[in-house]
């Protein structure tokens, strides 16, 4: 499989461009810094990553360099099977209540960039007859909760506009895959209070490798974050109001 | 958004437990700035990866673990810090590579291997992991970032093998690994009666075996304490191993704090243990069955109980040997502790590290519960290895007294003026740092 990858350079990004070189997929990664992309196409290359791994830069802040970064990786990868989107900003609650500016970065990074972002290798696929865009999204965005409202806000856009790819797209090809992680151990994450069923990258990455293999436009990732957002989907108003989570 | 946060650090013994803060992230040059120590996976035992008490922050390197570049033709891998054993396993097995030395588990990273100068079955053969290394990248206290070998500072690289991260931050590592014929181990397992034939056949063995260990059980008694099985390994032959690699094992975890290991409970592990086999064992094994026989139970620690435990090992010199082990033992007993586990190992000469642990001689590992005695039980070894000319390995280490080490090591105070001279006002510290070398916390 020939894959472009943005965000392949941290947390489960890097934990699922491991798992696509390991079996020997061709990667082309994107991302913000030239030298971190280096870094992390020598250690995929290294991993088994079946030829050499192309970089350009990439950074969700700058939209206007989204369609020479993909031109890249088609120039470099002739075609591509799929696109892989993890990056993404994340604050909590109350550091995005706090910084405006931190606030208007995360909501234009997570919800109209990354869109932005899907638009363009969205036209890029359809040309090339088909293939995977697959999105990290978040369980956040499944359901307002106190701690991730603000974050939550931009996944539920993400989600909702992913879902709509796959209802519109899917007969003529593309196969969107949108991601949810529940909790999981990364940088990102780091500091906050563990709730239950927590992963590490790589398990996370496990899944949302075999929902990218199926094609499933949608993958709780691990899979029990189905079943908890369910339950949470069911809350009645008035707990979720008393409730902290 | 500010990445350090406060985290609870205790070792593998889970005692002592130290609060502090951490930073935990990709970036290994920008966590270490300002750190006071880094940590990897957390498996030395007692407070080597321990920050001093107080508000310090401790570079946590398990996210910084890219492999860097691999020399195919000369079997040299280069890696960041925080690359666990584990995957290093995983990915070079496969390739006809393995790692020189390794220790008991595959849950340690390459900077914890170097900062503890880790040994394992294959001491007698290849000597430390340290012996393998042939160059490191360090950040050393005042922020310069440095490579070191055998000819660029070889002081310091030889202070920072086995320095329990005390010389600098260790950045990344270049290692060369060994071919082997095979990843998965021909491998003998043989039943011994008593202790002095169990150590002769232990002797024996490394002439003839590049990896080696005995286990002796110590909750028998009288003739038959000491007993115990020697494991002896070599790579397979490709034409009689299995074609394919082998899987990593599933493992599974202790669930929750959980006092199992009793005093009878060890016993009945310890028969089981031994009579659970024929006399002779010989097959082709999983590599990590053979290496890493304990990574099956995750998190086993707990089986302690809430009060942790600690391994006491100690090298005792040839001329001390099998009767000095067999003074431990008797120690041991005058004092009821009774150890679950006793693990010995016969060691060549010390090699370059310049604080590392492994001398000539034979070792011996003890895990101990924590009991209000333990304290006293540490103290009274010691009293006996520091008098035979032994010492104890830090990294297992939690209840040494500074005055016992000091009497053991006639190399500290080289090591000490090394670490001065990179450190003049000691900015990298442990909790074993303080409660070893006096350090200020």
């Amino acid at each position: 499989m020939k894959v472009v990858f943005l965000g392949a350079t941290r947390g489960m990004g890097r934990a699922l461009a491991r798992l696509m070189a390991e079996r020997g997929d061709e990667l082309f990664l994107l991302g913000r810094r030239l030298d971190t992309l280096e870094g992390q196409a020598a250690d995929l290359r290294i991993r088994g990553a079946s030829t050499e791994v192309g970089v350009a830069v990439c950074d969700l802040e700058r939209p206007e360099g989204f369609g020479a970064a993909l031109d890249a990786a088609t120039a470099t990868l002739d075609r591509f099977d799929a696109v892989v989107v993890t990056a993404g900003l994340f604050g909590t609650q109350e550091a995005l209540e706090q910084d405006a500016a931190l606030r208007r970065r995360v909501l234009t990074v997570d919800f109209t960039n990354t869109i932005e972002f899907c638009e363009q290798a969205r036209v890029r696929l359809l040309a090339m007859g088909g293939g995977v865009l697959c999105v990290f999204s978040s369980v956040a965005g499944d359901r307002a909760r106190k701690p991730v409202i603000l974050y939550g806000a931009a996944k539920a856009g993400l989600s909702y506009y992913l879902d709509g790819l796959d209802v519109t797209y899917r007969s003529r090809g593309l196969r969107t895959v949108a991601v949810k992680p529940g909790f999981v151990r990364t940088a990102m994450t780091e500091g906050l209070k563990e709730p239950p069923f927590t992963a590490d990258p790589p398990a996370a990455a496990a899944a949302a490798l075999r929902a990218i293999d199926a094609g499933r436009p949608v993958a709780y990732v691990p899979s029990i974050w189905r079943v908890v957002m369910l339950a949470v989907k069911c809350l009645p108003r008035w707990v979720r109001r008393r409730v902290d989570f | 958004m500010s990445d350090v946060t406060v985290a609870e650090f205790s070792g593998w013994g889970r005692h002592p437990v130290v609060t502090g803060r951490q930073r935990c992230a990709e970036n290994l040059a920008r966590i270490t700035n300002g750190a006071v120590l880094s940590r990897g996976l957390g498996r030395s035992y007692g407070d080597a990866s321990l920050p001093p008490p107080g508000d310090h922050v401790v570079a946590v390197t398990t996210r910084a673990d890219r492999l860097l570049a691999f020399d195919s033709d000369a079997g040299v891998v280069r890696a960041e810090a925080g690359l666990s054993l584990a995957d290093l396993n995983r990915l070079f097995w496969p390739r006809g590579w393995c790692p020189p030395s390794s220790p008991g588990t595959q849950s340690v990273t390459l900077g914890g291997m170097v900062a503890a100068d880790v040994h394992g079955k294959s001491h007698h053969s290849e000597g430390c992991f340290g012996e393998h290394v042939r160059s490191l990248r360090i950040r050393v206290a005042d922020g310069r970032i440095l490579d070191v070998s055998d000819d660029v500072e070889p002081e310091l690289f030889r202070a920072t093998l086995g320095g329990l991260g005390l010389t600098g931050h260790v950045l990344e590592v270049e290692l060369r690994l060994r071919p082997a014929a095979s990843p998965w181990i021909q491998a003998e397992s043989e039943r011994f009666g008593d202790f002095d034939s169990l150590i002769d056949a232990l002797q024996d063995a490394s002439a003839h075996w590049p990896y080696t260990v005995a286990w002796a059980d110590l909750s028998s008694r009288g003739k038959s304490r000491g007993r115990g099985i020697l494991e002896r390994g070599r790579a397979a032959d490709p034409s009689t191993a299995p074609a394919s690699p082998p899987v990593p094992k599933r493992t599974f975890s202790v669930p929750l704090v959980c006092p199992l290991l009793s005093e009878a409970t060890v016993r009945a592990l310890n028969m089981a243990r031994y009579w659970g086999r024929s006399k002779l064992n010989r097959g082709i094994v999983h590599p990590e069955s053979f290496f890493y026989p304990l990574d099956v139970v995750g998190r086993f620690n707990r089986l302690y109980g809430r009060r942790g435990f600690t391994q006491y090992q100690a090298v005792l010199p040839p001329r001390s040997g099998r009767a000095g082990c067999v003074k431990v033992f008797d120690i041991l007993e005058r004092m009821r502790a009774t150890p679950l586990l006793c693990v010995l190992k016969d060691f060549r000469a010390a090699g370059k590290g310049m604080i590392s642990f492994p001398m000539h001689g034979l070792s011996m590992a003890i895990d101990l519960p924590i009991r209000d005695h333990t304290q006293a039980v540490i103290d009274a070894l010691n009293d006996f290895v520091a008098g035979e000319g032994g010492r104890v390995y830090l990294a297992k280490d939690a209840l040494t007294r500074a005055e016992h080490f000091r009497a053991m090591e006639p190399r500290l105070d080289d090591w000490l003026q090394v670490r001065r001279t990179w450190d003049p006002d000691l900015a990298l510290k442990s909790a074993l740092s303080v409660r070893l070398f006096g350090d200020p916390a």
